[in-house]
């Protein structure tokens, strides 16, 4: 009893923080913008740099290393750029386990709503080759998700520390690694039109490896949170 | 732990491992097409590997125990561990390199196991790198472990799952691909196989625990000039 009630006021105080977070990107929309301008820019280059030589397979890998790296500026924000002042009012207010939670999942909606915005852009400048939309859009949307929930844990490792811009993609890159790899192949597959059923297996492996990463997180941040 | 009661272990894993650099090269092996004498490399770079894979998962306890007790010597004990399984490791990527020369006729191919191989090394160098990028001993010592034990996991996750998902693979061990299951070795091979692993197993170990006192000295030394003590 005790257990439920502990577990319902940090689900509670974690959708606070979550709120908390939308409300201050809703009233100064820095990051959503910054992320949005950077995502048609960077389509934009690749765009004039590979106008004429584009293949499904660099379609399929130019987009995603595109979001991942608008995925790596977007998280980056969520600890580093965040004010001293804030995490120590935060500090004093909420348990540890909220904060990185509401983190990550804010992290996730963002970039969910970044990446379906960056996908209409994309399909504008450098065409439609995929067949089987809702498959490419449900692979996205967890991939975006698992991205994100990796990269705020690295994110809070890499406030601690000095020159944290490199250490962040230094440390984050290896862990996506292999999430990207799966999420390449299920969008190629996507693309040359299998049905949902027939990446059942990717999707749920998709769906573990950011299961893993929210446990995970859960466990160990407040170690990073307390000092 | 690291006391001289483990002199036998250390002069059986010198016996072992000269036994094996012997008998690998000397003995006979099946001729097989393509991979022929070459053969010969799986005592050393299967082993190698084996010995990084055990040496991280030492240094992974390690850093359990760090965050569990806060003891500045489990620190140095897991961050020695990862120098000691990097060590292991570049020798493991050198071997599989010459190897893949000899059979697949490029150092490099694009294959699950050694995107996996590719990827942890990536994950312990960039541990490194943190060490060396965050100030003040306890701090450092508590992001260390954490990355720790969060990027093993991850890479446990991934070599694990990842190459049994895949369709094929041309290095064994997956996807059909004969490797080191009970009857895939011949026998000739296995009576210099098992004490090779454990050669490997020996020598990380030592060479670990070596290393631990040479950092352990090292940092009381520094100790010891910072209070003007020598």
């Amino acid at each position: 009893m005790v257990n439920f009630i502990l577990m319902r006021s940090l689900i509670q105080e974690g959708r606070y923080m979550a709120l908390k977070e939308v409300v201050l990107e809703w009233r100064q929309l820095s990051a959503f913008s910054g992320i949005l301008l950077y995502l048609i820019s960077t389509v934009f280059v690749c765009y004039l740099s590979f106008e004429r030589v584009i293949t499904v397979n660099t379609w399929n890998s130019l987009f995603w290393i595109i979001l991942l790296f608008a995925s790596l500026n977007a998280v980056l924000k969520s600890f580093i750029q965040e004010r001293q002042g804030r995490l120590l009012y935060l500090y004093t207010i909420s348990s540890a386990e909220a904060v990185i939670s509401a983190k990550m999942i804010y992290n996730a909606v963002l970039m969910g709503l970044l990446s379906i915005i960056g996908l209409a852009i994309f399909i504008a400048f450098m065409g439609n080759p995929i067949a089987n939309m809702g498959l490419f859009l449900l692979n996205m949307l967890l991939g975006v998700a698992g991205f994100s929930s990796v990269m705020s844990m690295v994110s809070a490792l890499a406030s601690k520390a000095t020159n944290n811009f490199t250490l962040m993609g230094v440390l984050s890159f290896p862990l996506v690694l292999p999430l990207l790899l799966v999420l390449m192949r299920v969008s190629s597959a996507a693309i040359s039109g299998s049905s949902i059923s027939d990446q059942a297996g990717n999707i749920l492996v998709l769906l573990l490896i950011t299961g893993i990463t929210f446990v995970l997180s859960n466990v160990l941040f407040p170690y990073i949170w307390r000092e | 732990m690291f006391g001289i009661n483990y002199f036998w272990l250390k002069v059986a894993g010198t016996m072992l491992l000269l036994y094996v650099v012997v008998a690998g090269f000397l003995m006979e092996v099946p001729e097989l097409p393509v991979i022929r004498q070459s053969i010969r490399n799986i005592y050393f770079h299967v082993g190698m590997w084996f010995a990084m894979m055990f040496i991280m998962m030492v240094s992974l306890v390690y850093s359990i125990r760090y965050l569990r007790y806060f003891r500045l010597d489990d620190d140095l004990r897991a961050v020695t561990a990862v120098k000691t399984g990097l060590v292991f490791g570049s020798l493991g990527i050198v071997t599989g390199m010459i190897w893949a020369h000899n059979t697949w006729g490029q150092f490099w191919v694009n294959d699950p196991k050694l995107n996996g191989a590719a990827v942890g090394m990536l994950t312990y160098f960039a541990y490194m790198l943190l060490r060396v990028s965050v100030e003040g001993e306890d701090r450092r010592a508590r992001l260390a472990a954490v990355y720790n034990v969060f990027a093993f996991v991850l890479f446990f996750v991934f070599i694990m799952i990842l190459p049994r998902m895949a369709e094929s693979s041309i290095h064994p061990g997956i996807g059909g691909n004969p490797a080191l299951s009970a009857g895939d070795l011949d026998p000739s091979m296995r009576i210099v196989f098992f004490p090779a692993i454990a050669a490997w197993f020996i020598m990380a170990w030592w060479l670990f625990s070596v290393y631990y006192r040479i950092n352990r000295l090292a940092d009381n030394l520094k100790e010891l000039e910072e209070n003007e003590l020598v």
